[in-house]
């Protein structure tokens, strides 16, 4: 499974890019492929003001409903459209075109409680 | 402790996703639920439906035990022929909808759901008489297997190599593979042609991996419970639990053509009758959401004029239709075809039509 180094992510398999003062946020490989077949995706409004662990964005499989949580608090400032019309970019770029939303890090200590890409290996293996 | 069918191995092997489907330990997909079901619709699915029960009755008595028991009519079938039925209880509502099959001139097996198998089993058990019948709850030594899609009587050819002939829709043969005696009926669950195949456990795997390799040229895949859902759900089979429940009878769930009332008496006949005589107050139809929406899911509020109507008990997308579908009880007013409602999900509601069944046809 694929774990790349340089993103932080959280135990609810969330995944952050952190760069200046943002966090570009979606969802593991793994979490991906758990779901499989992700069918539609429902994202915050742009403005959003968010609490980190609060669920804000919804990823649907044909099987089930996920709730998707911000690993920061923040505002959203940008969420991916394309998964408005191509919500399997989730499954084919989980690290990629199929990122969720970005949202601003208030509160930069909140990084220190993410899990690197090593203990993120280890919780899911 | 979860209980595990005599291919969980084989499941574990091909990468099926293991999980717990009411107590027991099931592939819910292997490649995916999208892959399995077009798979299915278009080519040829393998399912391991060991977890299903198998109720052996026979003797002199059984036909009038069964009669007695269950809302159809045993006297419609003969040896080798099958059909869908209901166990009722006392206030006319569903313990459970199964298959019997006649096997014999006074043999019967009857495939229930692996849920109920336990209260099936009390229930009927209660209900004997005190001599000519024999019972025999087997769903613990016998394995099942539904292979289904357009291209199953094809691979019955070849797997047989011209041995056996194929029993034609809705009945079953006996035949015999190796030292193995194997019921074969072409039934199913999916709306597609295939078979299901019951027969003792210990011959499980051989069984499985003989289909599969046999099915390769066919494009067979291993198939899970998520796309046994997708399949059924398109094609309107209530999933016992979901769409059916002690609280709804046979007639509420649109399901009168396997209600057979002339019989003098059945369990819970008497109350059907009234409800008959009076009219459903509800019905269960199926419904497809209208443009872009979230699939809809089990539980979803059901309005209609901003009113809740109801709720809905089935849900999900379909990979055939490209669309959500899903099926609800509604009143008897609204619950017709082309009807307007709108599904509540996750607090915005989206509209949705009531449609005919099946939800997908053949083309």
């Amino acid at each position: 499974m694929n774990v790349p180094e340089n993103l932080k992510y959280a135990e609810s398999h969330e995944w952050a890019n952190v760069e200046d003062g943002n966090a570009r946020i979606g969802i593991t490989d793994h979490a991906q492929s758990e779901l499989s077949d992700v069918v539609y995706v429902e994202l915050p409004k742009v403005g959003d003001k968010v609490e980190a662990k609060q669920a804000v964005a919804v990823v649907e499989s044909v099987k089930a409903a996920s709730d998707i949580y911000s690993p920061l608090s923040g505002t959203i400032i940008e969420v991916n459209s394309e998964l408005d019309g191509n919500p399997a970019l989730v499954n084919s770029d989980a690290f990629g075109a199929g990122w969720l939303f970005v949202v601003s890090v208030d509160n930069p200590g909140e990084l220190d409680g993410l899990l690197s890409a090593e203990e993120y290996t280890r919780q899911i293996s | 402790m979860l209980k595990k069918t005599p291919l969980y191995e084989d499941h574990v092997k091909a990468e099926g996703k293991m999980v717990d489907f009411g107590g027991w330990l099931m592939p819910v997909q292997y490649s995916g639920i999208m892959d399995e079901h077009h798979a299915v619709r278009n080519g040829l699915g393998v399912f391991d439906i060991s977890h299903m029960g198998e109720v052996f009755i026979s003797g002199p008595g059984a036909k009038a035990y069964l009669n007695g028991l269950l809302t159809n009519n045993v006297e419609r079938i003969a040896p080798g022929e099958c059909q869908y039925t209901f166990l009722l209880n006392e206030k006319g509502g569903i313990i459970d909808d199964l298959l019997v099959y006649q096997t014999g001139p006074e043999a019967y097996l009857l495939v229930v759901n692996a849920s109920k198998i336990e209260e099936d089993v009390a229930w009927m058990q209660a209900q004997l008489p005190a001599e000519g019948v024999v019972f025999e709850n087997r769903s613990d030594d016998f394995a099942g297997l539904a292979v289904q899609g357009p291209r199953a009587a094809q691979l019955f050819d070849k797997f047989f190599e011209g041995k056996y002939s194929r029993p034609a829709r809705n009945e079953i043969i006996t035949v015999q593979v190796g030292n193995a005696e194997i019921l074969i009926a072409r039934t199913g669950y999916t709306g597609e042609d295939g078979f299901e195949l019951f027969f003792p456990a210990g011959y499980a795997s051989r069984v499985w991996n003989e289909l599969l390799s046999a099915g390769a040229e066919f494009g067979i895949k291993p198939c899970g419970l998520g796309a046994r859902d997708t399949l059924r759900l398109e094609m309107c089979y209530p999933l016992n639990g979901s769409d059916l429940s002690g609280e709804h009878t046979p007639l509420e769930a649109g399901m009168s053509i396997f209600v057979d009332l002339a019989k003098p008496a059945f369990m819970g006949r008497d109350v059907l009758a009234a409800q008959k005589a009076e009219g459903v107050k509800r019905r269960l139809v199926p419904f497809k959401m209208v443009g872009k929406s979230p699939p809809p899911r089990s539980h979803y509020p059901v309005y209609k004029n901003g009113e809740q109507v109801g709720e809905t008990c089935s849900g999900s997308l379909s990979p055939s239709l490209g669309v959500g579908i899903g099926m609800a009880y509604l009143p008897t007013a609204i619950a017709r075809a082309n009807e307007e409602v709108e599904i509540d999900i996750r607090g915005r509601r989206f509209p949705a039509t009531i449609e005919k069944k099946p939800l997908h046809r053949k083309n």
